[in-house]
C-alpha cells in the first residue's frame, strides 16, 4: 500500500467510486478504500433509480439491472390507486438494479481508470494538521497505517464518521430518519414492472412502503418509517412484517437488510479545509423518495473534478473546495433536494382520511407528467376547496 | 448503559448516524461501543430491528 496520494477517497459506493474514476481520469494519484470485505455487499438499498439519470452516468447494461420498469402505483391507505405509466412516468421510474453488481461495475470502471481500490480497509481517524485534513489513520485488514493525500473524499455513507471526526456535524436528526427494513422476496404475486409505493400511517408512519420487482415473481419488499415512530413492537420490521403477513403469505424471504435513510436537509457545508464530502455521508438524499443512488453519483463525480482543480492549483483550502458546495447547490439536484423537503414536511402531516382524499382526487387523473412537480400541481388542481391548505404544498413551487 | 443484541443487530449503521455523541461505530459487520454512551435512547429509536436497548442502573 502506498502511503501518498493526491486523492483518498473513504467508501466504495456509487459515490467514492465515480469520484474515485473521475479523478483518476484527470490524472491524479487516486486511492479508495473500502471498510467491507467485498465491493457492493452487503447491499442496503431498494435499488431503484430512474432512466435518464442513471445515463448521466453509465451506459445501462443488462448484467447489473434486475427489471425494467413500466409504471409506478401509489396505493392510498384505503387502496386507491395512482397509476403512471412510463410514457408520463420521468424520473420516478426506471430501473431496478442489481446493486452488487452495479457498485461493483463502477469500482471497477475507477480501478481501469487508474485508481488504486483497497478493501477491508477502514479510516479510523482524519490525519489534521493545522486544522485540515491531510489524509486518514486506517486499519487495513488490521493493520494500521497512514495514508496522507491533498484532498480526502469522504463518502462513507449513512453511518458518515470521517467527516464528523473532521469536526463536521453529520448526525441526523431522529425524525428524519428513516428507519428501514427489506427483505429480498421470491415466489410472490406481483406486477413484475410496476413499482409499488404504499402510503399511510397503519402501513408506515410518516414513510412508505414498497414492492420493486427484480423479476418475475420477486421484488425488493421493503419500509422506511420515520424513527420517531418507532419504538418496541413498531419498528420498521414490524411494520414489514405484518405487511408481508397479509400480502405475501407464502413467499419466501432470500435476503433481509436493514439501513437508515436520512431525509434531512444535506449538510450545511460540504466542504473544509482538505475535505469534501459527497453521496449520503452529505445527507443528498431525495427526502420525498429516499433515492439516493443518482445523486450520490453526481455528487461523488463533481467532488473530483472540483478536486482537482483545486490540487493543479496547489490549493486544497476550504474557500478553494468551495465550488463544489456551491454548485451542487444551485443544480437541478440541489434546487428539487430543497423543493422535495418542504413537500416532506407537509406530507408527514397528513393523516390516512386526507391522504385517501387527495389520492381518490387524481386516481383517475391522466397526469402530464410523473414527477413529485407534476403529482403536486394535479394536487392542487384538483382540491380547490383545498387550497388553503395546500398552500403550504403550493408556496413550495414558487 | 446501552445494550447491544448482537443477534438482533443487522449492522446498518442506521443507529451510528443519529448518535449525538459518536458513541457507536460500525467496524465491518460488528457494531460497537466505542466512546462514552450518555444512554440518551436515540439509537435504540432509530434502529429497525430492535437490536439497541437502553438499561437505566438503579
Amino acid at each position: 500500500m502506498k502511503n501518498n496520494y493526491d486523492i483518498l477517497i473513504i467508501g466504495g459506493g456509487p459515490a467514492g467510486a465515480l469520484a474515485a474514476k473521475t479523478a483518476a481520469e484527470a490524472g491524479n494519484t487516486v486511492c479508495l478504500i473500502e471498510k467491507r470485505a467485498a465491493i457492493g455487499t452487503p447491499v442496503r438499498c431498494a435499488e431503484g433509480i430512474g432512466k435518464e439519470l442513471l445515463k448521466e452516468f453509465i451506459k445501462p447494461d443488462p448484467r447489473w439491472i434486475a427489471a425494467d420498469i413500466e409504471r409506478a402505483r401509489i396505493i392510498s391507505p384505503n387502496g386507491t390507486a395512482i397509476s403512471l405509466e412510463q410514457d408520463r412516468a420521468g424520473n420516478e421510474v426506471g430501473y431496478v438494479l442489481d446493486r452488487k453488481i452495479f457498485d461493483r461495475e463502477l469500482v471497477w470502471q475507477a480501478a481501469e481508470a487508474g485508481a488504486d481500490v483497497i478493501v477491508k480497509t477502514r479510516a479510523t481517524a482524519p490525519i489534521m494538521e493545522n486544522g485540515a485534513v491531510r489524509g486518514a489513520k486506517v486499519l487495513s485488514v488490521g493493520i494500521p497505517a497512514d495514508i496522507r493525500a491533498e484532498v480526502v473524499i469522504a463518502a462513507d455513507g449513512t453511518e458518515a464518521q470521517f467527516a464528523r471526526r473532521a469536526g463536521l456535524d453529520t448526525v441526523v436528526p431522529l425524525r428524519e430518519m428513516m428507519s428501514c427494513a427489506q427483505y429480498l422476496m421470491t415466489d410472490i404475486d406481483i406486477d413484475a414492472g410496476s413499482t409499488d409505493f404504499y402510503l399511510g400511517n397503519e402501513i408506515a408512519p410518516e414513510g412508505y412502503l414498497w414492492v420493486f420487482p427484480k423479476g418475475n415473481r420477486t421484488a425488493n419488499v421493503g419500509i422506511g418509517i420515520s424513527g420517531r415512530k418507532s419504538r418496541d413492537g413498531s419498528r420498521a420490521k414490524d411494520y414489514l412484517d405484518r405487511f408481508v403477513a397479509k400480502n405475501f403469505p407464502n413467499g419466501k424471504t432470500i435476503e433481509a437488510i436493514a439501513g437508515g435513510v436520512p431525509v434531512c436537509r444535506p449538510l450545511a457545508c460540504t466542504v473544509a479545509d482538505g475535505l469534501m464530502v459527497a453521496g449520503d455521508a452529505a445527507r443528498v438524499v431525495d427526502p420525498i423518495t429516499g433515492g439516493g443512488i443518482g445523486n450520490a453519483m453526481y455528487t461523488g463525480r463533481l467532488a473530483a473534478q472540483v478536486a482537482s482543480k483545486c490540487i493543479a492549483a496547489g490549493d486544497c483550502s476550504k474557500e478553494a473546495l468551495m465550488p463544489y458546495d456551491a454548485e451542487w447547490r444551485a443544480s437541478k439536484m440541489g434546487t428539487v433536494l430543497e423543493r422535495n423537503y418542504k413537500v416532506k414536511e407537509y406530507f408527514v402531516t397528513l393523516d390516512d382520511a386526507k391522504l385517501n382524499t387527495l389520492a381518490e382526487s387524481i386516481a383517475q387523473s391522466s397526469l402530464k407528467e410523473f414527477s413529485v412537480l407534476g403529482l403536486i400541481k394535479e394536487l392542487i388542481k384538483r382540491n380547490p376547496k383545498l387550497l388553503l391548505e395546500l398552500k403550504a404544498l403550493k408556496d413550495t413551487l414558487s | 448503559m446501552l445494550r447491544i443484541n448482537r443477534d438482533k443487530c443487522g449492522y446498518c449503521g442506521t443507529c451510528v448516524a443519529v448518535c449525538p455523541e459518536d458513541a457507536l461505530e460500525l467496524i465491518d459487520v460488528y457494531l460497537s461501543l466505542e466512546r462514552e454512551c450518555i444512554a440518551c435512547g436515540i439509537c435504540a429509536r432509530a434502529c429497525p430491528l430492535g437490536a439497541l436497548e437502553v438499561i437505566h442502573e438503579e
